[in-house]
């Protein structure tokens, strides 16, 4: 067996590997690799950096992959010379490895300006997982970071460090942002979204200096100015590192030439990735290295045949919220351009068009037709008859329209290099039907994640037993899917409504988006967040349900139902005393005060001295309960009890909708918790944990979640349930909607049958949320502001 | 309506930003809001069912009605949803602003 040296342990290095393991033909492999880690996924770096991700998330193959095909990995092991007459490449280790066949994917360094002072304590490159952890152990709140570079990856690095709490400031050389993919407009439009975010940008200016004693304290300008800083990441551009392919003897331009084959100058010696010259172009992305490493493959492996012609260059920004894309020629010279933009909405769009066919295309704000115009790039589609519908597509009478006119060769996953006809194979071939099965499967979506959507489409048009997962926007202010908004929220780490509105909406909301959003940073920060009134229903503004006459109705808690003759006497003077229109028993076993007025809410509340029943809220409504072995003779288990610990360890909590729930002491169902959000259901010897009922606009019998043994298990997995709908469900989606959308069987594998590591995890959010919440109606003593619950008294007193 | 006039009504503190408060000039009983840059005012029930107005959501210049969700422009004083709305609602036009 011929034996294989592959000189780095990037993405292009592997990405080859994993295609030379597809032939016949075998190698004994070993890999080299300077850095420490396995494989991983560097175009993902800047999500480690931005808390998104973390480094073990990244990881592409881990150390059982090498050992499953027999690859000797030697990690922390700098190559530093190749003797092409003796074939051997030798180590920093002092190791001399002799090989048959030698695999160059050295990848690329980054380029440093000439600036004095490079060599400072705080400077960074922006390239490796190492230089991520180096920035994230630097970066925390009010630290200066400046980062030289207006690019992709600069950009990437100034938004993370800004979200680990850096004062950012980007300094660029050029007059736009992102000049090699972006127009000087698109550019315009990028740096609006950059100093919105709170980044800020120098333009036209170079660096002159990197000043300080020892340490980075600041970085001198061209225009003489001086910019102080605790840190400064270069992220000016990258060099294909071609030094050993130099001592090799290879032919060497900018990057290594090679050939269509992806032949050097040497019979047997290969390269692939960034540090190659293909037709004068050394690529810096990442779908070309999968291209090149298929060919490679190919002609390693005694299969010459396959050519590399060259990749469309594309490329997108990978910051949440500001979407920018790229692809292709999009100078307008000898090209028609096409354009639409809408300064309010932050949107701008340009393509191309040459010879009726696309050319190149700039997308910022709205990335959602990438895909379209990717594969009219690669496929040199032929325009003219939809030339009208360029920028937006005429209205298509089904989802799966789109992906469905795509040809079986056209490709999905621009990264990976998976066609439409190799996801379908897989579905009908492999059973795929969830996106991680075809994650898993095919390796589609694995890389920069952009043709997810394409992929859902597919799965959904095709595979038979696909789930549908509703996407809606919350609305026009705020055009995110809540799943989306949830994880920008989570990773920007934003706490308060107006935040949210004014970096990633419109800056205004309204009375569907608002409280929305409040309901959103309370569940994520677990009740730490920044309260906004303002962004609630009048419900949530004075905890009272609002009546057809401005009046509101005060319903106690009273939980499991059970009362005592002293709360019912304080009731019943509180009416009196309050001229109490309507007492109405409700239909949850509790007590409803209608008709009171605002101004006296505060003082209703000190003399019921009952907690607040959460009655007027997306909240912890009530359990009801039957009165179990307590009384029942038919009782098999205490759910009096059972009921009102449940009541106790949910209640003052917020649900996307309100949450009702019950507890019954055998299978009679006195309490009818089969039509509850979450209901326990006594039997002989333990409880059925049953979620997802409905008994109001809809009916629906809930779902059997599990069965336990004790009530304890019981209560453990009503939270887990819980507390899963809290953090999954849209906003106003009650549970019945929720597990039938998602399937009991998903709820069952997230909740009760998930990983140990992943249960304590949802029960802990749990108890942080339930340690910060407080019963609402103590806001009648200490209010928001003196107006909260009365009316103001014109200071003068004139008659108008 | 002939004279415009300054109506001395409360503290700034007291209408927190984005929010409405009821505000009775002696027997008439306003909606005052906080947008922030500034205070505009309406009558303040809601021309539809009388909902009050002031315990509505504000979005932009407009404010929503807790009630039913109409939609009344506080600059105006018209009604912007539902777009078919017929009322016979006399708009209070926002005259009544403050500094601090």
């Amino acid at each position: 067996m011929k034996r294989l040296i592959v000189v780095g342990n990037g993405m292009a290095g592997m990405a080859c590997v994993e295609q030379i393991l597809k032939h016949d033909k075998r190698f004994a492999i070993t890999v080299f690799g300077d850095e420490t880690h396995v494989n991983y996924n560097r175009i993902m770096l800047s999500s480690v950096l931005a808390g998104e991700k973390a480094a073990d998330d990244i990881v592409i193959n881990g150390r059982d992959w090498y050992q499953k095909h027999g690859i000797d990995l030697r990690v922390g092991v700098r190559i530093t010379d190749v003797d092409p007459e003796q074939k051997t490449v030798t180590g920093n280790d002092g190791s001399v490895t002799p090989y048959d066949v030698l695999l160059l994917a050295t990848g690329s360094n980054a380029l440093m300006p000439p600036v004095q002072g490079l060599d400072k304590d705080g400077v960074f490159a922006f390239r490796t997982l190492d230089d991520t952890r180096a920035l994230l152990e630097r970066s925390g709140k009010g630290t200066k970071a400046v980062v030289i570079g207006g690019g992709l990856l600069g950009l990437e690095a100034a938004r993370g460090l800004q979200v680990q709490g850096c004062e950012v400031t980007v300094v660029h050389l050029m007059s736009t942002l992102m000049e090699r993919q972006l127009d000087p407009d698109g550019g315009q439009y990028l740096l609006g979204k950059m100093e919105d975010l709170g980044v800020k940008v120098l333009l036209g200016r170079t660096t002159t200096a990197i000043l300080g004693n020892g340490h980075v304290e600041g970085v001198a300008l061209s225009d003489d100015s001086i910019v102080e800083a605790d840190l400064v990441v270069v992220a000016a551009g990258i060099r294909p590192n071609v030094e050993l392919a130099q001592k090799a003897g290879l032919a060497v331009n900018r990057g290594v030439l090679v050939n269509d084959y992806m032949e050097t100058s040497s019979d047997d010696i290969f390269a692939v990735g960034e540090c190659v010259e293909h037709a004068g172009v050394c690529y810096g992305l990442v779908a070309p290295l999968f291209e090149q490493g298929k060919v490679l493959a190919a002609t390693m492996t005694g299969n010459r045949g396959p050519t590399y012609t060259g990749t469309v260059p594309a490329a997108k920004l990978k910051i949440m919220g500001v979407d920018v894309f790229s692809a292709g020629d999009w100078s307008e010279q000898n090209a028609e351009p096409v354009r639409y933009e809408d300064r309010a909405l932050g949107v701008y769009k340009k393509l191309t068009v040459r010879d009726g066919k696309l050319a190149g295309v700039i997308l910022v704000g709205d990335t959602s037709d990438s895909h379209r115009y990717m594969d009219w790039l690669r496929t040199s589609a032929d325009l003219t008859s939809q030339r009208k519908h360029l920028l937006f597509p005429p209205p298509s009478a089904d989802a799966g329209l789109d992906v469905a006119a795509m040809a079986d060769n056209a490709t999905i996953c621009g990264c990976v290099g998976v066609t439409k006809g190799t996801i379908i194979e897989a579905i009908h071939e492999k059973g795929v039907n969830t996106m991680s099965q075809l994650k898993e499967c095919t390796r589609a979506s694995t890389s920069c994640g952009s043709c997810t959507s394409l992929c859902q489409d597919l799965l959904r048009a095709v595979a038979p037993e696909f789930e549908e997962e509703h996407k809606r926007v919350i609305c026009a202010c705020l055009p995110f899917a809540e799943d989306k908004l949830r994880d920008i929220l989570r990773s920007q780490r934003l706490k308060s409504v107006q935040e949210v509105l004014d970096i990633y909406g419109n800056g205004i909301g309204c009375e569907v988006c608002k409280p929305a959003l409040s309901y959103m940073v309370d569940m994520l920060w677990c009740g730490d967040h920044d309260e906004d009134r303002s962004a609630r229903y009048i419900n949530d503004r004075v905890h009272a349900n609002i009546q057809k006459d401005g009046t509101f109705s005060v319903i106690p808690r009273i939980r499991g139902g059970v009362t005592s003759p002293d709360e019912l006497r304080r009731i019943a003077d509180v009416a009196d005393k309050y001229h109490v229109p309507m007492v109405k028993i409700t239909g949850s076993q509790r007590i409803d005060l209608l008709g009171v007025k605002k101004a006296d809410l505060p003082s209703v509340w000190a003399d019921l001295g009952m907690p607040s029943g959460q009655a007027y809220t997306k909240g912890v409504r009530m359990v009801k309960t039957c009165v179990g072995t307590e009384f029942c003779r038919f009782g098999t288990q205490d759910s009096t009890g059972a009921g009102i610990e449940m009541e106790r360890r949910f209640e003052q909590l917020f649900t996307p909708h309100k949450v009702k729930m019950a507890t019954v002491g055998c299978p009679r169902n006195c309490a009818e918790a089969t039509v509850k959000d979450i209901g326990l259901i006594g039997q002989e010897g333990g409880w059925q944990v049953v979620v997802g009922g409905a008994a109001g606009k809809s009916v629906r019998k809930a779902d059997l979640l599990i069965t336990v043994e004790t009530t304890e298990q019981a209560l453990e997995a009503s939270e887990l349930f819980f507390q899963y709908y809290r953090e999954n469900a849209n906003y106003l989606e009650r549970t019945y909607d929720f597990v039938e959308r998602l399937g009991i069987e998903k709820v069952r594998k997230d909740t009760v049958y998930a990983p140990e590591a992943a249960r304590r995890a949802l029960l802990d959010r749990l108890q942080k949320s339930k340690a910060r919440a407080t019963d609402a109606w103590l806001e009648g003593q200490t209010p928001k502001t003196a107006t909260q619950f009365i009316p103001i008294q014109a200071l003068e007193t004139v008659s108008v | 309506m002939s004279e415009t006039r300054w109506i001395r009504v409360t503290v700034c503190e007291n209408i927190p930003p984005r929010e409405g408060r009821a505000v009775m000039v002696g027997e008439r009983q306003l909606a005052l809001f906080n947008l922030g840059d500034r205070f505009l005012a309406t009558d303040a029930q809601c021309p539809h069912k009388g909902g009050p107005l002031c315990d509505g959501i504000v979005t932009g210049n407009s404010v929503v009605c807790p009630l039913h969700a109409w939609k009344v422009d506080l600059e105006t004083g018209a009604v912007t949803r539902p777009s078919t709305a017929i009322t016979a609602w006399r708009p209070t036009r926002p005259r009544w602003t403050t500094g601090s």
